[in-house]
């Protein structure tokens, strides 16, 4: 086993060495401008990057030349908001997004709200998923664009696509859709789903960091404002000389996404199964987020009256994220955790554990006892966890908040 | 975040991790901050009949810069007199341990958890009691 287990696959994974191996010749051989048109080194590249596009499409069921390449999808997402609140801005200044998404999705909602247009930031159930009453009762006759992930990055949670995307279409509002966390993890079909905007990263996939690309619907048409203009490229949606070895890694992670999403799932299902089996072994400890509607390579759970930046720091032979965010300064916890309604301490004391492609039993079996031991320890330190075994309901003690 | 040595070691070896029995007249408990704020700390001292400081136990949740300074400060009170443990200042806590900015207020934690102990004995003994006692927060 090598030290320490990486278990942070939501934050980013490995490429896949498949994918390296094809990205490679694109640094060095093939390393033509693919908007070249009047040689054969563009031309190569060219074939290259349409290759890759129809393999984007392929993984989730639409034409290559529905897709765009972007930087990544933080700027796949600022592009369909931004881009389609400004187009259609003359039809009407609300969009509508959920409280738990990617800071991406709200931070650019954010920038919506200061360029003069209207968000609703919808609350989520404590299971983590959108109540469709609630969000019914939120669209109005200038409603826009609606925006839900696919999968949670903290929770794993898979929202119901297919269901909001009938009420958006019923309605004639576009309908985005961060995908980043849910490429190769759950099926996705964009002829069955009706989306119009589908934002994807290919570092959450196994393939390199710095490319993502964004579905735009053709038929009904979507059309966006551009936001990076220089030459016109991807449809004059997105322009900028194509990173040709990025989009042939793109394309290759996601050719192995559709070939084995199927039985990779089944594998790391089992295994993150087995995660849970062994932390619930250990006392006062709590799921975040439905465990029926989530993506299998995830585990989020809170071990209460364990503080979570001292318990990363105790696991520290597994690389693990925490939802307390107090390593930055604002000391708050994690937004997501508190969405569903958890306590602070809670929130504070969660772990997010993501399994991946590379995971093992054997470093699963380590993790557990190294969690217990660590758990322990710490409790051992806690005056919470003593005044727990007391018999003290901790919600009944007046703190001095600082 | 990369920690210094120091907080380092006091995290993996912490001193003085335990409880005394809050009841016994020779004790004063401190406990300062909420669970709300990631960090709690409970700071015991147990005082001779001179006045002086001659144990200390603490236990905290929080980071681990909570965590070392706690268990610095236990060391630290030991053999002072409560005026003397009283003068232990955040600034000198986090100078010791090398903190970050943003792990400053575990320091001043820290402090307060002293002077809430030292206010909380002297308290129980009929002393003066100091303006800081409000921090403490309230326990059961």
């Amino acid at each position: 086993m090598k030290f320490p287990i990486y278990l942070d696959y939501s934050a980013t994974t490995p490429v896949d060495p498949r994918v390296a191996e094809k990205m490679i010749p694109y640094l060095t051989e093939q390393f033509g401008n693919p908007a070249s048109r009047s040689h054969a080194f563009g031309w190569r590249t060219e074939e290259a990057v349409e290759d890759a596009r129809a393999q984007v499409g392929a993984l989730v069921n639409c034409e290559g030349k529905d897709i765009i390449w972007t930087s990544g999808a933080t700027e796949s997402i600022n592009l369909a908001l931004k881009g389609a609140a400004e187009f259609y801005k003359t039809k009407g200044k609300h969009l509508i997004t959920v409280k738990t998404e990617h800071k991406a999705t709200l931070d650019t909602c954010r920038e919506l709200e200061r360029r003069g247009f209207e968000v609703t930031y919808l609350e989520v159930q404590p299971d983590g998923l959108l109540d469709l009453n609630q969000l019914e009762s939120a669209f109005r006759p200038d409603t826009i664009l609606v925006s839900v992930m696919f999968v949670n990055n903290e929770i794993g949670v898979i929202q119901d696509i297919a269901a909001i995307g009938e009420m958006c279409r019923k309605r004639g509002v576009l309908f985005h859709v961060d995908a980043a966390q849910a490429t190769g993890k759950c099926p996705i079909d964009l002829q069955a789903l009706k989306v119009d905007l589908m934002s994807f990263s290919a570092h959450k996939t196994y393939g390199p960091k710095g490319v993502g690309a964004l579905y735009i619907r053709r038929k009904p048409r979507v059309r966006l404002e551009a936001q990076i203009h220089g030459g016109g490229h991807e449809r004059g949606f997105r322009s900028g000389t194509l990173a040709t070895h990025q989009i042939v890694g793109m394309g290759e992670a996601f050719r192995l996404a559709k070939a084995e999403m199927t039985a990779e799932s089944e594998r790391i299902g089992a295994l993150r199964d087995r995660l849970f089996a062994g932390v619930q072994r250990i006392e006062e400890v709590f799921v975040n987020g439905s465990l029926e509607r989530r993506v299998p390579h995830n585990l989020n759970v809170s071990f209460n009256f364990v503080e979570g930046e001292s318990l990363i720091m105790a696991v520290k032979d597994i690389a693990v994220s925490s939802g307390s965010a107090c390593t930055s300064a604002s000391l708050e916890p994690s937004y997501v955790l508190r969405a569903l309604g958890r306590s602070d301490e809670l929130a504070h004391s969660s772990i997010r554990f993501t399994l991946g492609r590379f995971t093992t039993a054997e470093e699963v079996d380590y993790t557990i006892r190294h969690l217990e031991t660590k758990v322990e320890k710490l409790r051992q330190m806690s005056p919470l966890w003593e005044m727990h075994k007391d018999g003290i309901d901790l919600n009944t003690v007046q703190w001095a908040a600082h | 975040m990369a920690y210094s040595e120091k907080v380092i070691d006091h995290y993996e070896n912490p001193r003085n991790v335990g409880s005394f029995d809050k009841s016994d007249a020779s004790i004063g408990t401190g406990m300062v901050g909420a669970p709300a704020c990631g960090d709690v700390m409970k700071l015991q001292i147990k005082v001779n009949e001179q006045g002086i400081i001659e144990d200390a136990r603490f236990k905290t949740y929080g980071c681990g810069s909570a965590i070392a300074s706690s268990s610095l400060v236990t060391e630290w009170v030991k053999g002072k007199t409560l005026a003397d443990a009283e003068t232990i200042r955040n600034t000198q806590i986090a100078e010791e341990l090398s903190l970050p900015p943003v792990k400053i207020h575990c320091s001043i934690l820290a402090e307060d958890a002293i002077k809430a102990a030292v206010a909380d004995y002297k308290k129980r003994h009929g002393l003066d009691a100091p303006a800081v006692q409000e921090k403490k927060a309230a326990q059961g």
